[in-house]
């Protein structure tokens, strides 16, 4: 296999175990993912060796249903990042032009899917981390409802808002993987028993879309918004009737996220001192300062600003003005999409607010970055599930329609990609 | 507005070493993203949180585990079945 992309960091070619619907399918899977006996970075420099004593719980129903583990995919270090340019092995390129980012954090799976190395890969979405990349890649993503994927082996970045999930060059794939992996599993405590049939059939006629009017708002290109529009046109024209709508708290969304996530991965990333695994601590210094020293060498700035971010938010006098006002958003966030989704089948809206940035655009100012998951983020904050599915160019690149669903809807959001793959 | 004392001691409690010309930068790009966050203090608490999550109890049953062996595979300098750590006193 030839990675013109720097899509892989690892290539193997481990055959599955089982002959099940994923018999002799080559998947690729994203780094943060554990993988017995391959090693598993997150694209950081701290895990590099790292070799995982244990499949995470997908890995083991893949290899079940016969699936080949077709390498390790770049992506942001950790899943800090919408761009894969936070890899500390260097950036992902996105198959569409070379010159461009892939999104992120998923890169590496989106660029390996995109370029036809492998049918499909396996990523996972935080805040937009599927969808991103599958928008500028020009692919199909989903991000689960929570709970709905085991997240057993999955390296924590922000476990209250991340799922595993399928990417794929078409809708058919997707639902086909997100059938072997979705389903109860006891070793993560947040699992619940929703498996899928994969029994994904086009359907969209008379189903009621809500158009929330903040998906079009200032910050979206004009073309981008166009091309997605007009895909909204095609799906009434498939029977669907649509209604605009507005989810007021969607101006907390970004800051409630950030703030949350942040939070977390300082809790999580405490582990990486390089004891247990990583690359070792100068044992005859005191703790602190060994620590220390291992810490700045082995994490990439992203990773550090989340961080001191998240150590700010939960330090003595800042927890009430950020921690607990961002609970209460995500909470007003959800209510949201609940109310509308009471009303509406299904909510669509661009996946991106843009279309996939040159190398090096985003990088120049974190707070821009933050800014291109405004439209992705929403729906980490209220759990329910969303696909990217690749609707018309704009400026001569790629861009996703996203599908919001209600929570644990996944077979109506296939069902409605499909119809909406098939007419175009 | 945050000083760079203060990211400074942020960086000491989550034992992150960073450099003199980071901490300039570091602390310019907190601002911009508190001054960001700070649209969260607009926010009026009208209702309590809803804590929907129930404790998932298991049996405390003994069932197959990581070896010793495959535990300390990945330690930087395991001795006598045990992990190598700096000194904490």
């Amino acid at each position: 296999m030839t990675d013109n992309y720097n899509a892989y960091l690892n290539t193997t070619e481990i055959p599955g175990t089982g002959s099940g619907i994923l018999k002799g399918i080559r998947v690729s899977i994203k780094d943060n993912i554990s993988t017995k006996d391959i090693e598993t970075t997150c694209a950081s420099k701290i895990l590099k060796g790292y070799i995982p004593p244990y499949d995470a719980h997908v890995i083991t129903l893949l290899k079940a249903a016969g699936a080949t583990i077709a390498g390790k995919t770049n992506m942001d270090e950790f899943g800090m990042g919408s761009t894969t340019e936070n890899s500390a092995f260097g950036p992902a390129l996105n198959p569409r032009d070379l010159t461009r980012v892939t999104g992120g954090s998923s890169g590496g799976s989106a660029a390996a899917v995109s370029a036809g190395l492998v049918p499909m890969a396996l990523g996972s979405d935080t805040g937009g981390s599927i969808r991103c990349p599958a928008a500028w890649c020009g692919i199909v993503g989903l991000k689960p409802s929570y709970g709905r994927v085991s997240r057993f082996g999955l390296i924590a970045y922000a476990n209250s808002f991340e799922q595993i999930g399928p990417m794929a060059a078409n809708v058919r794939d997707a639902a086909k993987l997100f059938s072997v992996i979705a389903g109860h599993d006891k070793k993560d405590s947040t699992s619940v028993s929703r498996p899928y049939d994969g029994n994904v059939v086009a359907d969209i006629k008379g189903k009621i879309i809500g158009i929330p009017k903040e998906y079009f708002a200032e910050g979206v290109d004009k073309d981008v918004a166009a091309s997605v529009r007009e895909a909204i046109g095609k799906l009434e024209e498939l029977g669907a009737k649509t209604t605009e709508i507005s989810l007021p708290s969607m101006k907390y969304a970004l800051p409630a996220y950030y703030v949350t996530c942040t939070c977390e991965a300082s809790s999580n990333l405490d582990r990486f001192d390089g004891v247990r695994y990583g690359p070792g601590p100068e044992t005859n210094l005191p703790w602190h300062e060994a620590y220390t020293k291992v810490r700045e060498a082995g994490f990439g700035p992203e990773v550090k600003r989340r961080i001191l971010l998240g150590t700010f938010a939960l330090s003595a006098g800042y927890y009430g003005k950020y921690y607990v006002k961002a609970q209460h958003a995500k909470q007003l966030i959800a209510k949201d999409f609940a109310r509308a989704l009471k009303t509406c089948d299904l909510l669509a809206g661009p996946t991106m607010p843009n279309v996939a940035p040159k190398i090096g655009e985003l990088t120049v100012d974190p707070l821009l970055m933050y800014q291109t998951d405004i439209l992705t983020v929403p729906v980490n904050i209220a759990g329910i599930p969303a696909i990217s599915v690749p609707c018309k160019t704009a400026h001569g690149l790629p861009v996703g329609l996203q599908l919001m669903g209600r929570m644990f809807g996944e077979e109506s959001l296939l069902n409605a990609a499909l119809a909406f793959e098939e007419a175009v | 507005m945050v000083k760079e004392s203060e990211v400074l001691h942020i960086a000491e409690l989550a034992d992150i070493g960073i450099s003199s010309p980071e901490l300039g930068k570091f602390t310019e790009q907190f601002n911009s993203i508190i001054e960001y966050f700070d649209i969260l203090d607009t926010l009026e608490i009208t209702e309590s949180l809803e804590r929907p999550l129930v404790n998932v109890f298991r049996e405390d049953e003994i069932t197959p585990c990581l070896s010793q062996e495959d535990a300390l595979k990945n330690s930087h300098a395991p001795e006598d079945g045990y992990i190598r750590a700096p000194k904490v006193i």
